[in-house]
């Protein structure tokens, strides 16, 4: 084509119209691969509700195994406390998605021993204050913390009555696909989700608990009759901590 | 009735020029101070999952808070028809948007992830209150922008009382929004109280008024030019008059958690063995926030004493920081009665015991700098506009009748 000619150019036309077309491609097909993707994988079902019973006196005194199975499960383990953090700090700072807690009665004197995590209520402060929905709650009853959306502006741990959730507050050098982690974010127990979502029946804690030949934690569905958690439920009294709320927690306790 | 005329704040450049160096400087330490916080993460602050709201918090809170009420001296001129607050209208205007810009800023820059911004303004869950702050914000800098254009565009006088409503009502609606953040925790005893709400907004007309004469003072000053008793006089009965019913309320809402036996506790946390939060509540925000300033305001000594005035208005700035200090860290640090009727042996977590915060230079530097970046913004904005009226001085008999 001619230099001079005054009709337009064509072929440069063309390779624009092209080159948006590829860019366009580029941008939004990962995008729908993911949405085929997962448009195939079911969804968690509200036919279920996952939910834990502890039994406080089958809970040993000074035994960790729960919380360390689940630092493992989680890769909480894999934390490295700050060059130059001190003790104290770094135990207020450091994520715990289970903690023990030993307490006394007041009035009768009783011991009692238990760990406490995130509740899974089923009408959770945390999810109703965080400003971008990302504390949710799962059709199943799982209450999470979707990492994406997380601004870090940490008013779900104000509204915790629990306590149950941590702010990452240092750089994460290593840690596991299955609980992505990011600096400036929040996040809790979730019931060990990525092993119920594979088809597994039992959480790290209480596989721990079990193999301590304790047998404290008992994790199950809710909603069905026949499970072992139900019965188990319908056959003693139990409790849920701070009832007063009445956030219907999915996790309960029995001998407190 | 003299006209009122604006002017441009123009004094002498090196101390119009100094000062804003001298502001500069400190804005960029606090970008320094955040950018370390953000490189290193929360764990180079006095901030842990015990205490998740610390000093950056009050800064923010505080100036939020004194942002809508600095807008009051506008209300009263243009919704309530107060003629000797009408001249001040322009620069009421301007020092609410400077003061919240303050805030917000420190707010956004102790996010865990302020690089996620956009989120926060596009993703909203519409049952909590922060989402609806976050509009309320964006809200309220719209609404007192178009506010300021009515006062100074002759061309859009007639829309100034409507619009003034509306700023007037969406400043309320937003510190019911601040107020509310603590008011809806169910989780924590010293909040879960629907008195914040109305707390938080006559806090608001207190530290607004505060820094609304001080930064009156201050620029009148810088530039050379004059304001009259008569006026200083009526701001300052005014301002006496919101200190006053800060301490009430506050008196209210400790009388309300002293009468529930649940809330004994942290009552007697704060008011008498909390430490430091318990010599911040007396001290602070009662004896230097509220007393100290309503000698100043009223005894007949000083009536007309400037610096009386702006030692005052200082002071319940002060005494103001202490107060939110004590709602937000205090109310934190008292424990969470998770098993009523039991003691807490042993947790790795620190269950049943007072949290302990100190608070780093960098996250002191920070808040500072919020206070900057308003008064920077107020400074350069009575410099571009024409917000300060040549002349503050008393008019005439009978004038204002």
């Amino acid at each position: 084509m001619s230099c001079n000619s005054d009709q337009p150019d064509m072929n440069r036309r063309e390779f624009l119209g092209k080159s948006v077309l590829a860019a366009t491609a580029t941008v939004v097909a990962p995008g729908v691969m993911l949405t085929v993707a997962n448009a195939s994988e079911e969804g968690a079902s509200s036919a279920v509700r996952w939910g834990m019973l502890i039994d406080t006196n089958k809970c040993a005194d000074g035994c960790t195994a729960c919380v360390d199975a689940c630092n493992k499960e989680n890769g909480i383990d894999l934390m490295q406390r700050p060059a130059g953090q001190a003790d104290e700090m770094w135990n207020a700072q450091r994520p715990q998605w289970v903690r023990k807690v030993k307490l006394r009665d007041k009035q009768t004197g009783e011991i009692s021993n238990l760990p406490m995590m995130c509740q899974h209520c089923e009408h959770p402060p945390c999810v109703d204050v965080c400003p971008t929905g990302a504390s949710f709650k799962r059709a199943d009853g799982i209450v999470m913390v979707d990492r994406h959306t997380c601004i870090g502006c940490r008013y779900c741990m104000m509204a915790c009555p629990y306590k149950a959730r941590s702010f990452i507050h240092q750089d994460v050098a290593e840690q596991l696909t299955g609980t992505p982690r990011g600096k400036g974010c929040v996040e809790s127990c979730n019931l060990c989700v990525g092993r119920i979502d594979a088809g597994n029946s039992t959480t790290a804690c209480q596989d721990a608990c079990n193999k301590d030949g304790h047998q404290a934690i008992l994790f199950g569905d809710l909603k069905n009759p026949e499970s072992a958690i139900a019965k188990a439920l319908k056959a003693e009294s139990s409790h849920q901590i701070r009832a007063d709320l009445e956030l219907n927690t999915g996790v309960r306790y029995t001998n407190i | 009735m003299i006209k009122t005329q604006y002017r441009e704040l123009y004094c002498s450049s090196p101390r119009y020029w100094g000062g804003l160096a001298s502001l500069a400087f400190i804005i960029l330490l606090g970008l320094g101070a955040a950018f370390h916080m953000e490189h290193n993460g929360h764990f180079v602050t006095g901030m842990s999952n015990q205490i998740v709201w610390g000093l950056p918090h009050v800064f923010a809170i505080f100036l939020i808070v004194a942002a809508s009420g600095a807008l009051n001296v506008a209300s009263i001129g243009s919704v309530f028809g107060g003629p000797m607050y009408k001249p001040l209208g322009r620069f009421s205007g301007l020092l609410a948007i400077g003061l919240l810009a303050g805030g917000l800023v420190v707010l956004l820059l102790d996010l865990g992830r302020p690089d996620r911004l956009i989120v926060a303004m596009t993703t909203y869950n519409f049952k909590s209150i922060f989402a609806w702050n976050i509009i309320l914000y964006t809200g309220f800098f719209t609404i007192v922008g178009l506010y300021l254009w009515t006062m100074m565009d002759r061309k859009f006088e007639q829309y100034k009382r409507p619009v003034g409503f509306a700023a007037f009502f969406w400043r309320i609606a937003l510190t019911t929004g601040t107020g509310s953040i603590f008011g809806f925790l169910v989780a924590r005893e010293a909040y879960d109280a629907a008195i914040m709400a109305p707390m938080f907004i006559i806090m608001s007309f207190s530290y607004g008024l505060a820094f609304f004469i001080i930064t009156l003072i201050a620029a009148y000053w810088w530039a050379g030019r004059t304001i009259g008793d008569l006026r200083l006089a009526k701001l300052k009965n005014l301002l006496g008059v919101f200190v006053g019913a800060v301490l009430y309320f506050a008196m209210v809402y400790h009388l309300t958690n002293l009468y529930v036996t649940q809330h004994h506790g942290v009552e007697r946390f704060i008011l008498l063995d909390g430490g430091i939060y318990t010599n911040m509540f007396w001290i602070g925000q009662v004896l230097i926030g509220g007393v100290i300033p309503l000698f100043l305001l009223y005894s007949p000594a000083f009536t007309t004493s400037r610096f009386a005035i702006s030692v005052a208005s200082l002071l319940v700035l002060i005494g103001g920081f202490f107060q939110v200090y004590v709602i937000v860290i205090g109310g934190q640090a008292y424990p969470m009665n998770l098993f009523p009727g039991k003691e807490v042996l042993s947790s790795s977590f620190y269950d049943g015991v007072v949290a302990n915060y100190t608070p780093t230079t960098a996250e002191a530097l920070l808040g500072i700098a919020g206070i900057a970046i308003s008064m920077t913004l107020v400074a350069v904005g009575s410099r571009m506009l024409r917000v300060l009226p040549e002349s503050l001085e008393d008019p005439a008999e009978g004038e204002c009748a």
